[in-house]
């Protein structure tokens, strides 16, 4: 930095920035997440480019080898393998960011409430949020993947339809992953609960939620991105697990997961069928942990550069 | 001490109740129910005597009042039935909660010894060559579907090299102990690869802030050799930590057994819960998961006495 160094102030986001772009990885991980996007996004052009029909099946041309038509060949559907591939990616993106969102709110609201209030309260959530992280959350998941929307007073029609299993999964994956965020917000909350502005607000007669909405929650926001961060990519992979095991997404919606569905199958009839989904997976999976250690480093006022 | 434990063993047994009730309401939402399947096999059921059915297995009372019998009968050892193997719950349970521990356990063993070396090595040099293959390889390891990581494992060395089975705990004919290994090696490398990324990214931190501190610094200055400051003084103060992560981390252990056991047919925990839930044994998915955890929780309970044991500044 000795050469850019001038009078002018920096501002924290100048700085983290500026250590951003020397994170080699991270810059490189922002780089292959932007390609990935543009990848599933490019679907329903390539599609209509290609004269295919992500959905219909065809039996007679199952595992076709790659051709003019086909890149990628096709699945045990006869259904093309690469538009599925950038169907698949839309899902698994949406339902990572989606869940980490939902995830979020619980973990923001069970932490900032938690390190509000603290004592009792505090006690009886983080005892609560404990148990959580101690649990084997697969098995678990597997259990609410298969719950029957209908004895939970939902009609028979939207219990099957498919943006019931999209919300499902969703839903369920953040009611599980949202403990990391729920100990940050808490440990970030009591460093502030004390600090003079905000027991000025409450001097003044600020309540409780107009404390924490105005004063707690946009100052423990920074230092939630790199967790939320690391969410997105755990959550992508719990939702691959849920899908390929047949209670996340369902066909014939695809998802990274679900076209893995019949592996022990492709694995001698197409094993570059059983490569794909999974090899997108790791790449995006990687590349999101990578970001977040970039913006670890660029958020860490100990970093030097 | 005792009283620090005895909180502890509270705190797990609550903890263990409340989620027995949430598992067993769960439970009961799953799609069909005992009577839908008992008469799947018999058309001529009519409605009358379906509610009939239902009212002798007590299916139409209160869920709290259900849970209350399942836990009375629970307490004394009567998990009930399982339907798919025709057996009482215990008796499919045991060989199964066997067959995951050795898993668990090697994999567990396997992963930590690579976790440390790998761990150790990186925090020698920061930054250095070492140390960035090591990250690589542990992001890696935090990255990859274990399922996928376990179709590569078959792709490769079973379907293209033949090296390993594919699945099964032993061939059929050949009960041997070198045929009962090779069954096992496929399982525990994945299991134990798809661990090590966690493991050894703690290892690194862990190393690399206790290379830092005075004593290190001390015993540098009074001539210490460089093995002896890392292996005694550093290794031994880092451990403190990361054997707390490490425990804590049984219950994705406990879900990454739960992959690969399915992947290579492994008979065990993993494999039975999912089979359950697939098949409709009620008693049989239930009990699983409470068997899951307890073994959760048992493990951190180790890890919290662990935690005092290593470090004598912590009084408990």
């Amino acid at each position: 930095m000795s050469a850019t160094t001038t009078d002018r102030a920096v501002s924290p986001w100048t700085l983290r920035w500026r250590r951003f772009r020397n994170h080699r990885t991270g810059l490189a991980s922002l780089f292959v997440l932007f390609l990935l996007l543009v990848f599933v996004l490019a679907a329903s052009p390539v599609a209509h480019y290609l004269g295919v029909d992500p959905y219909e099946t065809d039996l007679l041309s199952q595992y076709s080898p790659p051709s003019a038509q086909h890149p990628l060949g096709t699945d045990d559907a006869g259904r093309d393998e690469l538009i599925r591939l950038m169907l698949g990616g839309q899902i698994s993106l949406l339902v990572g960011l989606l869940a980490t969102g939902v995830g979020s709110v619980i973990g923001l609201f069970i932490g900032v409430v938690a390190g509000y209030f603290g004592g009792r309260t505090d006690a009886l959530l983080m005892r609560f949020t404990d148990g959580m992280i101690a649990l084997p959350l697969l098995p678990l998941l597997i259990v609410l993947g298969a719950l029957d929307l209908t004895k939970l007073g939902f009609s028979s029609e939207f219990a099957h339809s498919s943006a019931a299993g999209f919300w499902r999964v969703v839903i369920i994956i953040a009611l599980v992953d949202w403990t990391s965020i729920a100990r940050l917000t808490r440990a970030a909350t009591m460093a502030l609960r004390d600090r003079d502005y905000v027991r000025s607000a409450r001097a003044s007669g600020g309540g409780a939620g107009y404390v924490m909405r105005t004063h707690i929650l946009p100052n423990v926001a920074t230092p939630l991105i790199v967790a939320v961060t690391l969410t997105v990519g755990r959550v992508i992979l719990f939702e691959s697990v849920l899908s390929f095991l047949g209670f996340g997404i369902v066909v014939p919606t695809p998802s990274w997961g679900n076209m893995l569905n019949n592996a022990q199958e492709l694995v001698t009839t197409a094993p570059a069928l059983a490569i794909y989904p999974g090899l997108l997976i790791f790449i995006t999976v990687i590349a999101v942990n990578f970001l977040g250690d970039g913006l670890q480093h660029a958020f860490d006022p100990r970093s030097e550069r | 001490m005792t009283r620090f434990i005895l909180r502890r063993v509270g705190q797990a047994l609550i903890v263990l109740l409340v989620m027995s009730f949430v598992i067993y309401s769960l439970i009961g939402l799953m799609p069909g129910d005992p009577i839908d399947v008992m008469i799947a096999s018999n058309p001529g059921a009519t409605p009358e005597v379906v509610a009939h059915l239902r009212a002798i297995y007590g299916l139409d009372q209160p869920i709290m009042l259900r849970y209350w019998y399942w836990l009375v009968a629970a307490l004394q050892g009567d998990f009930g039935f399982s339907r798919t193997h025709s057996q009482p719950v215990l008796e499919v349970l045991g060989p199964a909660l066997l067959q995951t521990c050795k898993l668990m356990f090697a994999s567990f063993i396997l992963s930590v010894l690579l976790a440390f070396a790998l761990g150790v090595a990186a925090a020698l040099k920061p930054g250095g060559i070492i140390d960035n293959i090591v990250s690589l390889f542990a992001f890696a390891g935090i990255s990859v579907p274990v399922f996928w990581l376990a179709l590569v494992m078959i792709l490769v060395f079973a379907v293209q090299l033949h090296w390993f089975p594919a699945s099964g705990i032993s061939t059929v004919g050949d009960g041997g102990f070198n045929d009962y290994l090779r069954h096992l090696v496929m399982p525990v490398t994945t299991l134990a690869l798809a661990n090590t990324g966690h493991f050894t990214r703690f290892v690194r931190a862990a190393m690399i802030e206790t290379l830092r501190m005075d004593h290190v610094r001390t015993a540098r200055a009074k001539g210490a050799g460089e093995g002896r400051i890392v292996m005694i003084h550093a290794l031994r103060n880092a451990m403190i930590p990361v054997v707390t992560v490490m425990a804590l981390s049984f219950g994705s252990l406990f879900s990454g057994a739960l992959i690969t056991e399915t992947m290579f047919a492994q008979p065990g925990m993993g494999k039975m819960i999912y089979d359950a839930i697939l098949g409709n044994d009620f008693n049989l998915a239930l009990t699983g998961l409470l068997f899951a955890t307890l073994v959760t929780l048992l493990s951190n309970l180790v890890a919290d006495l662990a935690y005092g044991w290593l470090d004598p500044r912590i009084s408990l």
